[in-house]
């Protein structure tokens, strides 16, 4: 309660600070790209200020991700809230949800009288963030996928030529690193995401109801039915055993065991390209995510993660058109392209990423178009368009939960799925009810 | 007792001097638990476009939860761990401080010191320490044979979560000792030392029942100091899990409210969490602070 009275009086001095600074129209833009990712947003939306004049971005790194999904809530609930607020993937069933706060990106282009075509963007990452009827709700800016890294010394070392494409090949390399001495073969992080949400995925499997949510609130969890995900967990559970699996944490605490080598490979975002070529002293490579051949003959493809620009409603009919001129300029191919190149996010419009294949950054940096190519493997299906489902923060901290559990050898597999399900059932119908 | 009263000639002035301190409770506490309150019997979208009154249902899902009776069992253990752990250590301090006679100043100050580390700093260090990869202590551990994963392990995980929360509080645990061992008269322990009784003696029946005001109160102090404060700790350190091993409620009321966006739930558990501290409170002043005299 009294962090919110805070936030409220902390957004209400700086929407002060903020109206004294200039006569130009402002745009108020709240991220959670802290660092060289922040850097990088204050670069494009001063580019984007001395283009033209009629219009000021002004970005505010909020904290991470829930944080400034947070901030903007409180506040919108204070009257205060900003243009544009950067918005994770697995808060989108939440923006939806509150007609009324939000206004559909499509609308926004639509009445500035902006050319504007969904079809621009890459379907893995279109699908996700339109509506059922094909209206674009957010703009799509940071996106990423899970991929495999993998550390090219140690596989070179234990004899492993051909990085693994299926998880029998994932645990006969690990065989063979045993051999040569070489305990721990794998770890990944974000786990919801990358062992439950994008394995479904890959294998063209639902991961709930109703489309996995995008039809409908009434939704429920599936991922429980999925007999080759249980077994795999388990098998993964069972490897600790001889140290072939180690878990790191939640997140990406476990980027560590990748980067000391440790684990000889990790399964992660694609967007850790920049921390990886930092920290790590030895060859490393990126490859799609392995296939587990019980489950699928083919992989089908992988969902993103990352995030959207949402725009909230309350404000002058005349800002928005500025904010969708700050769109316009942000999906233009060459910020797009140099979006993508310097922090390792996918190129998300077509345009951009055939202009960064004529710039021939992939042949300068092998690898870097793996995650492209695993979301535009295949046209995506109902079980690979992405997920919406409510709570789904809270959600993934359970899968979190009953996953500890499993890894601390407390329940098998298929306990920790069916007891993850039921529990975010109940926060989906918690969902249901209040939106309803 | 003792019964002190005094007049003051002007009948507003008790008013005007207890009117900040009015002020600032009414601002800062009974606004916010107000607010908490209302907040508990709704139900809300997080935008806070639509709602719904729904009555004590908030409450009545979280006592039939699983999970939130395990969260008040951890929380429960953590603390009685965190206030024993913490009050026994600084009682061995404050004994042995209490002896020492060079440089006393110097030990007494650098024990205080873990006590100006806030909360979060504090989990940060313990987690460098203890992390399995890069930790210098779970180093130490893997060569003494055993494997400490916090990440994994419940155990380790609770383990570290009470060591940074007990390292702080030691200090401020050792002061009160310190200060009530010092108020007991020596003449009393001389004439104890004199009839020939030794050390532990001394201690077990003149000095340990003339600290038992200071044992009280500390008691309710850090109950009350592992309950709340100790969110930096988790927060900085296990989030929480392994699985819920973790998961102590001020985590959860947090965790409920700014990262699920669930306002309703997480105001339930707030007040109830507020009607435990006012009975921990009236404790402290209906019984201990009447029986006890200073």
């Amino acid at each position: 309660m009294q962090r919110r009275q805070t936030l409220t009086a902390m957004t209400g001095a700086l929407a002060l600070l903020g109206s004294a600074a200039t006569a130009q129209t402002e745009i108020q833009f709240w991220h959670a790209l802290g660092g060289a990712l922040g850097e990088k947003v204050d670069e494009i939306a001063g580019d984007f200020n001395e283009m033209q004049d009629d219009y000021t971005v002004v970005p505010t790194y909020k904290g991470t991700y829930t944080e400034n999904m947070t901030a903007a809530i409180a506040a919108f609930r204070a009257g205060e809230q900003p243009h544009v607020v950067q918005v994770f993937e697995v808060g989108t069933a939440t923006m939806m949800a509150a007609e009324g706060a939000i206004r559909r990106v499509q609308g926004v282009m639509e009445q500035a009288d902006i050319d504007w075509n969904n079809d621009a963007y890459l379907p893995a990452v279109k699908s996700y963030y339109t509506t059922t009827d094909g209206d674009m709700l957010s703009l799509p800016f940071n996106s990423s996928t899970p991929v495999l890294w993998y550390n090219r010394d140690l596989l070179n070392d234990a004899g492993v030529e051909d990085v693994p494409e299926t998880w029998d090949e994932m645990f006969a390399a690990a065989d063979a690193l045993q051999a040569n001495g070489h305990d721990c073969a794998f770890s990944f992080g974000w786990q919801s995401w990358v062992m439950i949400e994008n394995y479904l995925a890959w294998h063209d499997q639902p991961i709930g109801t109703q489309q996995n949510g995008f039809a409908g609130l009434d939704t429920e969890f599936m991922f429980d039915q999925s007999e080759d995900l249980s077994n795999l967990l388990q098998r993964i559970a069972d490897s600790q055993a001889d140290g072939t699996f180690q878990y790191g944490g939640r997140r990406g605490d476990s980027l560590p065991l990748f980067t000391n080598g440790e684990c000889a490979m990790w399964m992660n975002s694609s967007a850790y390209y920049a921390g990886i070529s930092e920290q790590a002293d030895f060859e490393f490579g990126q490859a799609m995510l392995p296939l587990n051949t019980d489950g699928a003959e083919a992989p089908q493809n992988s969902i993103i993660g990352g995030a959207t620009l949402w725009v909230l409603e309350g404000h002058d009919e005349g800002d928005y058109d500025g904010v969708a001129a700050f769109f316009n300029y942000l999906s233009s191919p060459e910020v797009q392209a140099d979006w993508h190149q310097s922090t390792g996010y996918v190129p998300i419009t077509t345009a951009a990423y055939e202009l960064s294949q004529e710039q021939g950054f992939y042949e300068e940096n092998p690898g870097t178009d793996t995650a492209i190519k695993q979301l535009s493997l295949n046209e995506p299906t109902e079980n690979s368009r992405g997920l919406r489902f409510g709570n789904f923060v809270q959600i993934r901290d359970i899968i979190n939960q009953e996953l500890e559990d499993l890894w601390a050898g407390n329940q098998s597999a298929e306990t920790a799925l069916d007891a993850a399900a039921a529990r975010g059932n109940a926060l989906l119908r918690d969902f249901e009810a209040a939106n309803n | 007792m003792r019964t002190k009263t005094v007049t003051f000639r002007h009948n507003w002035l008790p008013y005007a001097l207890i009117a900040p301190q009015i002020v600032i409770t009414l601002i800062f506490f009974i606004w916010p638990a107000s607010q908490a309150l209302y907040q508990s019997v709704l139900r809300e979208d997080a935008f806070g476009l639509k709602t719904e009154f729904i009555g004590m249902a908030n409450f009545a899902r979280l006592f039939a939860d699983s999970d939130y009776i395990n969260s008040f069992i951890t929380t429960i253990s953590f603390s009685a761990m965190v206030a024993g752990f913490s009050m026994g250590i600084a009682l061995v301090m404050a004994i042995m401080a209490d002896r020492v006679i060079r440089r006393a100043m110097l030990y007494r100050t650098l024990l205080i010191w873990p006590y100006a580390v806030a909360p979060a700093v504090a989990g940060v260090l313990w987690w460098f320490l203890f992390n399995p990869t890069i930790g210098i202590v779970a180093y130490a551990l893997d060569a003494l044979g055993y494997d400490w994963n916090h990440y994994v392990d419940g155990g380790d995980a609770m383990t570290l979560i009470v060591v940074a929360s007990v390292w702080r509080q030691v200090s401020y645990n050792f002061l009160f000792f310190l200060a009530g061992l010092q108020a007991i008269p020596r003449s009393l322990t001389e004439a104890a030392a004199i009839d020939g009784a030794g050390p532990f003696k001394r201690f077990v029946t003149i000095q340990l029942p003339l600290l038992s005001p200071t044992v009280f109160f500390l008691i309710v102090v850090n109950v009350v100091y592992s309950f709340f404060e100790t969110f930096g700790v988790v927060h900085a350190t296990t989030s929480g899990g392994p699985g819920q091993a973790t998961n102590i409620l001020v985590y959860k009321v947090w965790r409920d409210a700014f990262e699920g966006l669930n306002l309703g739930a997480s105001a339930a558990q707030s007040v109830i969490l507020m009607v435990l501290v006012i009975a921990l409170t009236a404790i402290q002043f209906r019984y201990i602070e009447r029986k006890v005299e200073y």
